[in-house]
């Protein structure tokens, strides 16, 4: 008879939970991620790593909506987000069921962090190998929101942050770049971020915008091209002003 | 007394259900609404106990849009029919539902259709139904008038037919109906068919 009574997230003596920050290295493999909320609109961008020649990359969706107004996207172990995706979704349903109201984007993360609390808590089990990053609008008062979990089972709101692969970047590029943005100016930030650490092109970025008034709109491969396009040109205009006055001088 | 019927037209279905909600002798209200809107292409109008009624039309709703989010394609009404189906079948020995639907969608590879599901979990696929005692005249009146491929305004006609024969022939006829269609532009409210209006609220004295 199989025994689950022995924990496999214990402390070690000088007060670390090993397995959780062992969980928090896989995420630091995870593909980048990278949310911006704006006053009306709120991104969510996602490195694709290259897809293999033959698959399907429209199988591979990494920003997925949990309810009409709310959507996820994380970095860390895929599988492991699959389920917590499921019972996500299965409890923004069953809320609506009892309470007659969609959730707040607060009360969602809440309870994803706290099954991912759970087990870091149980016996028999491992702590889930990802973070998410969770956006949406409170269904009454339409306030946009963005929040983080992570593996330990935390979770804080934020303007805009960055999970995955080199999110320390990116999260220097937020603090040195952020402002009260909307509309085009968000999505244009959060490519912005995103491009500080992964190549450029529609084919390497996955991104979804959500609206109030029209929920998660996934962007087309020729969109992010012409946004991207729009950016590399903004950036090389601001170079040559920066080059312009020093040739003047000589 | 409750009535819920309904049938298949040309390119769209129909739902009709009273909106009389009665507790014993007291009739609490006149415009409850018992065709629950599943999702953008399907309805399903529903009678029997209120709780249940209420109950188990939302949880079908619920499941059908947690589907559609885990799948990211809405399910098909056939799907939907077979689903309730088994929900009713399975709570049917230890803790029935007491409601009897008329399930209506539109496809758009198959088109519009009707499920007839009673409480006992029988599941029929239709081109009309009806349930409660109002069904004895609009069953009869539908067999007599209903044709294949009928236009919104022939379908709406006979519904007026077996509305008009069910106030005329019940000796507790519920006063007002409710009509919903479905068809490729999604499910909405048709009509109403009141002829008990509820009183005008009083306004405050200034």
């Amino acid at each position: 008879m199989a025994r689950y009574d022995r924990a496999i997230t214990v402390f070690s003596p000088d007060g670390h939970l090993f397995q959780v920050e062992y969980a928090l290295e896989a995420v630091r493999k995870g593909n980048a991620a990278v949310g911006v909320r704006g006053s009306d609109t709120i991104v969510l961008a996602v490195e694709k790593k290259s897809t293999p020649k033959l698959q399907d990359s429209r199988s591979v969706r990494k920003i997925v909506n949990l309810d009409d107004h709310i959507a996820l996207a994380c970095a860390g172990l895929k599988a492991d987000a699959r389920v917590l995706i499921n019972r996500a979704r299965i409890e923004c349903q069953s809320y609506k069921l009892t309470i007659e109201d969609p959730v707040t984007v607060e009360y969602i993360t809440r309870y994803i962090a706290g099954l991912q609390q759970k087990y870091t808590q149980s016996g028999g089990v491992r702590p889930f190998g990802l973070s998410t990053l969770i956006i949406g609008f409170d269904p009454h008062t339409h306030t946009p929101s963005l929040y983080q979990t992570d593996p330990s089972g935390t979770f804080s709101a934020w303007k805009a942050n960055a999970t995955g692969r080199n999110s320390n970047s990116i999260r220097e590029f937020l603090e040195k770049n952020y402002t009260e943005t909307s509309g085009q100016e968000t999505l244009k930030l959060a490519i912005r971020a995103l491009l500080e650490v992964v190549e450029s092109g529609g084919k390497n970025i996955e991104v979804a915008v959500m609206t109030r008034e029209q929920g998660l709109r996934q962007l087309e491969e020729a969109e992010i091209d012409a946004i991207v396009a729009d950016i590399e040109a903004e950036k090389a205009a601001a170079e040559a002003a920066k080059k312009a006055p020093a040739t003047k001088e000589t | 007394m409750e009535s819920v019927f309904g049938l298949v037209g040309k390119d769209f279905a129909i739902v009709v259900a009273d909106s009389s909600a009665v507790h014993s002798i007291l009739v609490h209200k006149t415009n409850e609404d018992k065709i629950m809107i599943l999702d953008s292409h399907k309805l399903m109008g529903a009678s029997g106990e209120t709780g249940d009624r209420a109950q188990f039309t939302e949880y079908v709703q619920k499941n059908v849009a947690l589907y559609q989010f885990r799948n990211g394609i809405p399910l098909t009404t056939a799907a939907t029919a077979n689903f309730t189906r088994g929900e009713l079948a399975t709570a049917l020995r230890k803790n029935p539902y007491m409601v009897n639907i008329i399930l209506a969608g539109y496809d758009k590879d198959v088109g519009p259709s009707l499920y007839f599901i009673d409480y006992i979990a029988s599941l029929h696929k239709v081109d009309k139904a009806a349930f409660g005692y109002g069904s004895y005249f609009a069953l009869s009146m539908m067999d007599r008038h209903y044709r294949r491929d009928m236009t919104v305004e022939e379908a709406i006609e006979l519904v007026d037919k077996c509305i008009r024969e069910i106030r005329s022939r019940l000796v507790v006829a519920p006063p007002n109906f409710l009509i919903k269609i479905v068809d490729k532009d999604g499910a909405r409210e048709y009509a109403w068919r009141e002829s008990i209006k509820d009183a005008p609220v009083p306004v405050a004295a200034a």
